[in-house]
């Protein structure tokens, strides 16, 4: 296996490891060792296959048998199959399967063989399961459902396909927008997940399975579940689907190298696992996943080259954007990704300028050197199994973003209402409060105006700069002021705070706000030499904040304004994880200067490409690697039923059936001006995930637990 | 204006609807095909496993399904398009008496239709299939002219084939009348318009019964159904069909088959014990739990294969489980090809040529006695049955 240029120094050091980290804590765990292709590794108990793979310099799983294409990570997350390795010869999704001591992992190098292993096993009875409701998903959705039917006492059944609940939350180092009253807001995703999980516990009425898949559901009202080597069949009387969402493909020259993955891959690998596994990254997509895990990237000591947006606007919070671009990352909107190239694994991409309809603009181009490049277009709902049992007239419902794709906070509330609805569908008389839905739409309203801040220049010692200027539902500085002075401009969450009243200088405001919008300024800080202090958030190692060190400052937006001094830092009365950080600058800067650069941007080679966006050899299947030139031919064909290009060009025939290829060929149709009204899906068949025959016959090998 | 006049009409685009309109389109006819789906194949074509064999107890089938084998194996030959053909044979393994007899049995039938099998020991048969559960094997039957297709890649040849030679195909238009006058076809009815001409096949498959009714025939075509699934690719590691004709210990399968494709991929089917009668296509919980303990009791290393997708196709079934191919006495210009018996993929090409033949020169390619075997106006009860469903 080869390797790109600097990882096999960093392999050698234990480099891909997270030692240190401002937000996540990096506890001592239990060292086994294992072998990947005869070589011997570490990897810490409990993680998964591609996780350890990962923290021991290797991203290439395998090569496909169809053109001998290498193959890397995508999802991270069991939707795909691109991590697929062989376990002890039999091939696995590498980032479902926990790492065992001993075990001989290799390679995926073409089609696997089936090992002559020719003991018959002994088949044992199939379990049935008896639950009111089965949870697909122990997710911020499917916990809270969990939690309201908990309450009533009602018999019901937890799932999830990881090892661990809180879904997407295990993943969010951030502090969250929202309420504080309602969904946890000023606290981070990861400590949410923490406390929901703790609450599940309490209620007798609730079991639990975690690694355990839900892989199809059937005409007869049953569902299938799969727990390491075992099958059971649940014969619930509801289900919810609380199974969350998928990261969304784009089809670009090179998309499907090693190096090119999801944003929530990348949020896996360093948030929940501790592996930093790039140098240097780019990113495609400037709605909140991409810029949340551009901010998770810099807190763990990693470079973000830049972000392309195709919009002329990042879609996500500004407050989220502005942290990238104080930081000094390079923000690239009206731009798209054109090319990414590399011999095995990702070495350099290629972005370029887009006109008004999208196209890229030729002499706009430019490339950069980066190891990694996180793909943040979008998420869609994981409803397959939805659909499944619609059709077969099971009572089901769905939360979450397997409902509609927001904010976890906007999940917790669709959780609680729907476990209500279904309680109710049992029989319980409960009520679902009025505010509980409109608390829900709030939460997942998208950020509506953007005001200019209004930074008034007062005659007092200490007070709060505020620059929270766009309408997102969110209030914790409002709760957070022991002397109430701040608050929202009107009743709704919506409103942007306004600061009337005293300030003590706690900075708790500072330490709360999730969008590091607020500071504080003593105006007068050195009335001769005329300069003012500054009081700011910062959320990143340490390290760097000597006492009397000189940091160029940046505005708001990241523009630079001066210099200024770091006089201190300390760690703030209510988040343990944040620091306040405390600078001297020149008081006719002080109005302006909202942080200081981190990063020092680059402006990339130019170099002249095809300024097509998706040549013909771009892959658009992954799984039998089907270019989007076979795809276009049969539209020229005339093919518009997508079941037909699986018998001529097999999309959608591969392991992730259709999961990530379906929405690139619609593309693929509205790009050629066919009328999506004349194009038939394909089908979608159980199951969602490959098992193995033994599982079915009873024989498989693992223990689980019910 | 688009056409309304026809040489032939054929009713349903699925296994034998094809190569009918693909034989009556080579030879100059031009010819419509109507279908309620989307594209064609789309029925019960996809549904198939794709296993393509002339080893039966029939007469009929043997010949017809013979002709179909020297389609499928010289097509790509013929035309450069890729069907997915593997020469591999299908090899029916027993470990008991009773079904060493009836395969022994039939095997004069089959020599005599020109069928090349013959009965191998344990030796054999464990050589052909790696793995194989040897404790009790007796032998078994292999008959190596037989071979798989891909029924996917058939129907999609097949259509772009006729298509480009001129032959028109109306999807999502379900035929609602067909226009008979004084004993005679003149066309059909669908909700977008009226289609004319003298010839009308009926090759609807599981609704060939109800195509039959707008004519005031009664077909004795019931379908009931059965599932299947395919795994994940895997390095080649057997090539013929296997055919396990024991009941199963379970009380709920009869008989049951698989074999590896082109890619590698394991395609697996059981036939029912009781019939499950219907045209539901839903996926039961019950297929993989029933059909996972089979396989690994014949071969026990398919426990470690992976699953990928199962489906549920329909047979669509004549009393007697012999298809029927013919003209209609009664309404001139009616043709049928219908109670495929869930064999539709495998005598498909056989079907087409013969039909095709049928209808311009009014006589079958395989002998006329033969062809009078699958009369519809045959006794469908006088004892006779497929031994090999």
């Amino acid at each position: 296996m080869s390797r790109a240029k600097g990882e096999s120094k960093q392999a050698q050091s234990g480099g891909f490891r997270v030692l240190s980290h401002p937000i996540l804590a990096v506890v001592e765990r239990p060292e086994i060792s294992f072998t990947f292709n005869g070589n011997p590794m570490k990897a810490y108990e409990g993680e998964v296959v591609t996780t350890a793979l990962f923290a021991g310099g290797v991203q290439v799983f395998g090569h496909h048998p169809r053109d001998g294409s290498p193959q890397g990570i995508f999802c991270a997350n069991g939707q795909c199959s691109q991590c697929t390795v062989l376990v002890d010869g039999l091939p696995v999704k590498g980032c479902m399967v926990p790492v065992r001591a001993g075990m001989k992992i290799g390679s995926c190098e073409g089609s696997p063989a089936l090992p002559a292993d020719d003991d018959l096993p002994a088949f044992r009875e199939i379990p049935a399961i008896e639950t009111d409701v089965l949870i697909i998903g122990g997710g911020p959705a499917g916990i809270n459902a969990a939690i309201e039917l908990g309450l009533l006492g009602a018999k019901t059944l937890v799932v999830d396909d990881k090892n661990e609940f809180g879904g997407k939350l295990t993943l969010q180092t951030h502090t969250f927008f929202g309420s504080r009253d309602d969904c946890y807001a000023g606290t981070r995703g990861i400590e949410i997940a923490r406390i929901l999980t703790h609450q599940l516990e309490r209620f007798p009425s609730v079991s639990v399975m975690l690694g355990t898949t839900a892989v199809g559901a059937f005409c007869d009202k049953q569902v299938g579940l799969q727990q390491g080597g075992n099958y059971f069949q649940v014969k619930p009387r509801a289900v919810l689907v609380a199974c969350g969402a998928r990261e969304k493909n784009l089809a670009f020259q090179g998309c499907d190298l090693p190096g090119v993955y999801g944003a929530g891959a990348f949020q896996t690998l360093l948030n929940r696992d501790l592996v930093r596994p790039t140098e240097r990254l780019f990113i495609v997509g400037g709605g909140n996943v991409g810029l949340i895990t551009g901010y998770h990237a810099i807190q763990a000591g990693i470079k973000v080259v830049g972000l392309v947006e195709a919009l002329p606007r990042c879609g996500g919070y500004k407050v989220h954007l502005d942290k990238l671009r104080r930081l000094g990352v390079p923000i690239h909107t009206s731009h798209t990704i054109l090319r990414a190239e590399g011999a095995e694994k990702l070495e350099r991409i290629t972005i370029a300028g887009v006109d008004g309809n999208f196209k890229p603009v030729a002499g706009t181009e430019r490339s950069y050197r980066v190891d990694t490049l996180l793909i943040a277009v979008g998420l869609s709902p994981v409803n397959e199994l939805y659909e499944k049992l619609v059709e077969y007239g099971i009572e089901c419902y769905k939360a979450g973003d397997a409902e509609e794709i927001a904010e976890a906070s906007a999940a917790i509330f669709s959780g609680k209402i729907t476990g209500r609805k279904i309680a109710r569908s049992l029989g319980y008389e409960i009520d679902i409060p009025d505010e509980w839905n409109s608390t829900a739409a709030i939460l997942r309203s998208k950020p509506g105006r953007t005001a200019q801040p209004d930074l008034p220049r007062l005659e007092r010692r200490v007070y709060p700069l505020i620059r929270c200027v766009q309408e997102i539902p969110c209030n914790p500085c409002a709760d957070s002021c022991p002397r109430n002075s701040i608050a929202l401009r009107g009743d709704s969450i919506m409103n942007n705070p306004v600061f009337d009243g005293d300030c003590i200088g706690c900075a708790n405001c500072v330490a709360v706000c999730p969008g590091l919008a607020i500071g504080l300024i003593m105006p007068e800080y050195d009335a001769e030499s005329k300069t003012s202090l500054l009081v700011l958030p910062y959320e990143l190692d340490t390290k760097d904040l000597a006492a009397g060190r000189r940091v160029e400052t940046v505005d708001m937006e990241g523009n630079a304004v001066g210099v200024g001094t770091i006089v201190a830092f300390r760690t703030s009365n209510i988040d343990a994880k944040r620091k306040i950080v405390s600078i001297e600058v020149p008081a006719d800067e002080a109005y302006s200067v909202a942080g200081f650069a981190v990063l020092v941007p680059e402006a990339g080679e130019s170099g002249a490409v095809a300024a097509e966006p998706v040549p013909d050899d771009t892959i658009i299947c992954r799984c039998e690697r089907i270019t989007a030139g076979e795809v276009r031919g049969e539209i020229r064909a005339g093919v518009r039923d997508m079941n037909i290009l699986k018998a001529t060009i097999r999309t959608g025939m591969g392991a992730c059936g259709g999961k990530t290829c379906t929405e690139l060929i619609l593309r693929l149709y509205r790009e050629m001006d066919v009328d999506l009204s004349e194009v038939t899906l394909p089908t979608n068949r159980p199951f969602t995930a490959e098992v193995p025959l033994g599982v079915f016959a009873g024989a498989g090998s693992e223990g689980g637990e019910a | 204006m688009s056409r309304t006049n026809y040489d032939a009409i054929v009713i349903g685009a699925g296994s034998a609807g094809l190569a009918i309109a693909y034989y009556l389109t080579l030879e100059g006819l031009q010819v419509l095909v109507l279908d309620s789906e989307a594209s064609p194949g789309q029925g019960q074509n996809k549904a198939a496993i794709g296993g393509v064999r002339a080893t039966h107890s029939d007469g009929a089938k043997i010949t017809l399904c013979l002709q179909s084998l020297e389609f499928y194996s010289t097509f790509e030959e013929k035309t450069g398009i890729d069907l997915g053909w593997v020469p591999g044979g299908y090899s029916f393994p027993v470990y008991r008496e009773e079904e060493e007899k009836i395969l022994k049995g039939i095997l004069p039938t089959q020599k005599k239709n020109g069928l090349v099998i013959d009965w191998y020991g344990p030796e054999r048969i464990k050589e052909l299939i790696p793995g194989i559960n040897e404790n009790g094997l007796r032998g078994g039957t292999f008959s190596p002219g037989d071979g798989q297709v891909s029924p996917l890649k058939y129907a999609a040849a097949l259509w772009k084939e006729s298509k480009d030679r001129g032959c028109e195909y109306h999807f999502k238009e379900p035929v609602t009348r067909l226009v008979v006058k004084q004993g005679r076809i003149h066309g059909v009815k669908t909700g977008k318009g009226v289609y004319h001409s003298d010839i009308v096949v009926n090759a609807a498959g599981s609704y060939a019964k109800e195509i039959g009714a707008m004519a005031g025939i009664e077909i004795p075509v019931v379908p009931d159904c059965h599932e299947a699934g395919i795994s994940a690719p895997m390095e080649r590691f057997f090539d013929p069909l296997v055919v396990d004709i024991r009941p199963g210990p379970e009380g709920k399968t009869k008989n049951f088959y698989f074999g590896q494709n082109d890619r590698g991929q394991v395609i697996f089917c059981y036939t029912p014990l009781v019939p499950i009668l219907g045209t539901n296509r839903e996926n039961t919980s019950e297929f993989m739990t029933v059909i996972a303990r089979r396989m690994i009791d014949l071969i026990p290393r398919l426990k470690n294969m992976l699953i990928r997708r199962v489906w549920r196709g329909l047979y669509p079934m004549t009393p007697d489980g012999i298809i029927i191919l013919d003209r209609v006495r009664e309404v001139k210009g009616f043709y049928l090809a219908v109670g495929m018996c869930g064999q539709g993929f495998m005598l498909g090409p056989g079907v087409g040529l013969n039909m095709a033949n049928f209808i311009l020169r009014g006589k079958p390619v395989i002998p006329q006695e033969i062809w009078n075997s699958i009369s519809f106006y045959r006794d469908y009860y006088a004892g006779r049955k497929e031994a090999l469903k």
